[in-house]
Parts: C-alpha cells; structure tokens; sequence
C-alpha cells in the first residue's frame, strides 16, 4: 500500500468519524463547521503567540549582542591599561558568546520561516472554511428539498470529504503551531536561565577596570598633592 | 479522475497519469523505508507538482468525491511514518 491509498484511508476514516456524529447530515455540517471556525481561531492565536515569543527572542538577542560590545570595549581598555591578562579573559568570554548568538541568529530564522508558512497555511484554511460554509448551505438546502437520494448522497460524501480535509489541515496547523510554541519557549527559558547569558561575567573584569582606574586617580591626585606641597 | 491534494484543493485530471503517479508513489515508500528526507521532499514535490501541472482545478461549486488523495506537500518524514504506522496524520 503506497502513501497515496494511505492518504485515502486517513480521509475517509475522519470522514466516517464525523459523519457517525449525528444521524441527519444537515447538524454534521454545521457542527463541523463550527468546529474548523474554533480550530482557526486557535491556529490564529498561536501564530499570534508565536510572533510574541519570537519578539522575546529578538530582545535577548539583543541584550546578547550589548554583553559582546561591552566585552569588547573591556578588552580594549584593558590593553591600554598594560593588562593584556584582563583583556584576554574578555576575548575568550566574547568569543563564547558570539558562537552562542550565532546560533540564536539561525535559531530566530528557523522559527521566521516558520511562522511565515504557518501564516500562508491560516489564511489559505480561512478561505476554504469559509467556501465550505456556502456549500453546506447548499447542500442543506438539496436536502431539505428532498432531491434525487443518490444525488444527495453523492453529495453529502463530497462535502463530508472536504469536511474532513479541513478538519485535518486544521488540526495539522494547530500541531504545528504547539510545536513551535513549544521550540521557542525553550529557547527563552535556556536563555532566562543563563545558559546563553552568564557568559559575560563582565564584573570581575569590571572590578579589575574600576581598580586600574581609581588607582591611576589615586596616583594622580597623589602627584598633584605633592607638586602642591613641593611648591610652598 | 478527481485528485484531492490535501489541505489544498481538488483537480479534474486525465487518467493516463495514474501510472506515472504509482511510480513516484513507489518511489516516496521506498525512500520512507530508508529514512532519506532529501529524495522524500523532492519525490513529494514531483507528485504534487505534477497534478497541479496536468490537472484542472475544480472551482468551489463542485463538490466530488477523490478517486486520489495526495498528500500535502509540506508533509514531513514522519508524518508520512505516522500515516504508515496507521496511526493517522495527527498524534492522538
């Protein structure tokens, strides 16, 4: 059996599990079509929620990048302070660092591309959800007229495979969107919880610049007290 | 023949295609079994590309039942395993 009989079979067991729902066709096709209204809105909410978390991302990867810039202007202050030992241990940290944001760089692409199909995917399901509702109307109205029984068979097998498909394409969005939730949420908690951000350990780096600094200030006044004195 | 790609839409096709389509088909299982992702997603492509080339979409106001049913051309590896596994296209 190929992928296509298989995909035949999908079909026509959702088909069946809908159609076993309710006995006249007419509720099947409205309770489907509230249904896939309810599963959209809930594919639009997560697309929603993804385009929030991936915000997020973009600002952690920002406050990332501060951390390197300021790893770098320590670097360099440190070698103008004669301490190339600070100004490695910047380096090394920056260096780290920038590995990890390239990753996140990749990371945020991924999940851009992502949203932008899943975008396509919701607007391409609103407009088929919505043509299913002006054909169950149809139909409804074929069989409340009673017309040709095979015909109305015909027909409600016709629509009830359309049901299905929506239902399914629906209920793929909807998984998919939980996935990507669920990817970026992960990220923001590895990042929240330092394993990208700790790198920095500027403060001790800091702590030797703030020295450097208020030793040469120390020295300084200290030149100044004594030129001061040395001319009375 | 209807052919149904799934999520999409559904088109009137001539029927001398149906070889061709078993024969990607064939080869869509084959690279399934071997786990090869690469040769999968352009077999897929080729099948769907192909009934949207040949086939005639059917507006809105027709309402057939498939003789075909294609997958969705984003349909990943594992779904396809899902699907095979007879497990459908949707956990749980």
């Amino acid at each position: 059996m190929g992928l296509l009989d298989r995909m035949s079979v999908v079909i026509n067991s959702k088909m069946n599990k809908v159609m076993d729902l309710f006995e006249d066709p007419r509720e099947t096709l409205d309770y489907s079509y509230q249904k896939q209204l309810e599963l959209l809105q809930n594919v639009k909410r997560g697309v929603a929620e993804v385009a929030t978390s991936k915000k997020r991302l973009e600002l952690q990867k920002a406050r990332l990048q501060m951390n390197i810039d300021k790893l770098d202007s320590q670097a360099r202050e440190s070698v103008s302070a004669g301490r190339d030992d600070l100004a490695k241990m910047a380096l090394e940290r920056k260096t780290a660092m920038q590995a990890q944001s390239d990753s996140l760089d990749s990371q945020i692409a991924d999940l851009n591309d992502q949203q932008q199909k899943l975008m396509a995917a919701e607007s391409r399901l609103a407009t088929k959800v919505e043509s299913f509702r002006a054909r169950k109307e149809t139909i409804k109205a074929q069989y409340s007229a009673a017309e040709a029984q095979t015909k109305i068979t015909e027909s409600v097998t016709g629509i009830s495979e359309e049901m299905a498909d929506v239902g399914l394409a629906v209920q793929r969005a909807e998984e998919k969107t939980e996935n990507m939730k669920a990817r970026s949420a992960a990220l923001d908690e590895l990042l929240e919880s330092g394993t990208l951000e700790d790198y920095t350990g500027g403060d001790e780096i800091d702590n030797e610049l703030a020295k450097i600094k208020a030793k040469s200030s120390v020295d300084d006044q200290l030149a100044k007290i004594k030129a001061e004195v040395g001319k009375k | 023949m209807i052919v149904r790609i799934m999520g999409d839409k559904q088109y009137r096709m001539d029927s001398c295609f149906l070889d061709d389509m078993n024969s990607i088909d064939n080869q869509i299982v084959s690279h399934i079994d071997k786990g090869d992702v690469e040769a999968y997603k352009k077999d897929l492509f080729r099948l769907v590309s192909l009934v949207r080339a040949q086939g005639e979409p059917l507006g809105a106001e027709n309402i057939a039942i498939s003789d075909i049913v294609v997958p969705p051309e984003d349909l990943s590896l594992e779904e396809a395993r899902r699907v095979f596994a007879g497990e459908g296209i949707i956990k749980g």
